[in-house]
């Protein structure tokens, strides 16, 4: 299973479908039902990000696989107007849409990997990383 | 997908039966308000057993319907939050901040009994 999945991100009903994909995959990759909630949660947020700030996106989910673990990856992109400031936007309590602005620094302790790639009008890249215990 | 929602006396019980999408939860609320002033309602119980997920939109429209019906001399009590999202929801760093919650059905409904009887 090393197909990726992608779930094209266009309105709020796409970020359950997007979670619940997500949640399928970590379940069959074995994950624990807490881990694949985590996961499930992250996807939520970005995908709400996206349908908020970009419109539209999508959500590409895959397995990851080395000698010594495996685990799951989950690339959120959108070509929307970008984040002018990602420090500032990785801060706890910041928002620009009015809304609780805890979305990245708390999708960021969901899971174990982050990064986060974004230029003013060019769109966002947003790549999580979870691994199995 | 709408959440139904019953009438048991004073009270109101809305049970979420499936994930809800960002619209459900901004009709859940509307639809909440809404009963809880043509029923005439002293509390209101909102299952959440089913909910796969409450990310940041959902405990926000969640804690808004809580503050709205406050706002109406009415109670609202969150039951049902499973461990893995209570969980999550913890890592996330959402809160439900001065919304009762209680752990099922029955425990939400004790402590509503309990409130009409203590002001009466």
């Amino acid at each position: 299973m090393s197909k990726s999945i992608r779930v094209p991100i266009h309105s709020d009903k796409d970020i359950v479908s997007a979670r619940q994909e997500g949640r399928s995959v970590a379940l069959k990759l074995g994950f624990s039902e807490t881990d694949s909630t985590l996961i499930a949660t992250a996807i939520s947020e970005l995908a709400r990000n996206i349908v908020t700030y970009a419109r539209h996106g999508e959500i590409r989910i895959r397995n990851l696989s080395n000698s010594s673990r495996q685990g799951i990856q989950v690339i959120a992109k959108d070509s929307g107007p970008g984040i002018s400031n990602l420090r500032l936007a990785l801060q706890d309590g910041y928002s620009t849409s009015g809304s609780l602005g805890l979305g990245l620094p708390g999708v960021r302790r969901l899971v174990d990997e982050f990064t986060i790639d974004s230029q003013a009008g060019e769109g966002t890249v947003v790549t999580i990383k979870k691994w199995k215990p | 997908m709408e959440v139904p929602v019953l009438k048991q006396g004073p009270f109101l019980i809305a049970t979420v039966q499936a994930a809800l999408t960002d619209d459900d939860l901004i009709q859940l609320r509307g639809a909440m308000i809404q009963r809880v002033v043509t029923s005439r309602s002293q509390g209101v119980i909102i299952d959440v057993t089913s909910m796969d997920v409450m990310d940041s939109f959902a405990s926000r429209t969640l804690r808004e319907i809580a503050q709205m019906i406050r706002l109406r001399g009415a109670e609202t009590v969150i039951v049902g939050i499973q461990p893995e999202v209570a969980f999550a929801m913890v890592q996330l760093g959402i809160s439900l901040e001065g919304v009762v919650t209680a752990l099922d059905l029955e425990e939400g409904l004790a402590y509503l009994n309990h409130m009409v009887k203590g002001e009466t």
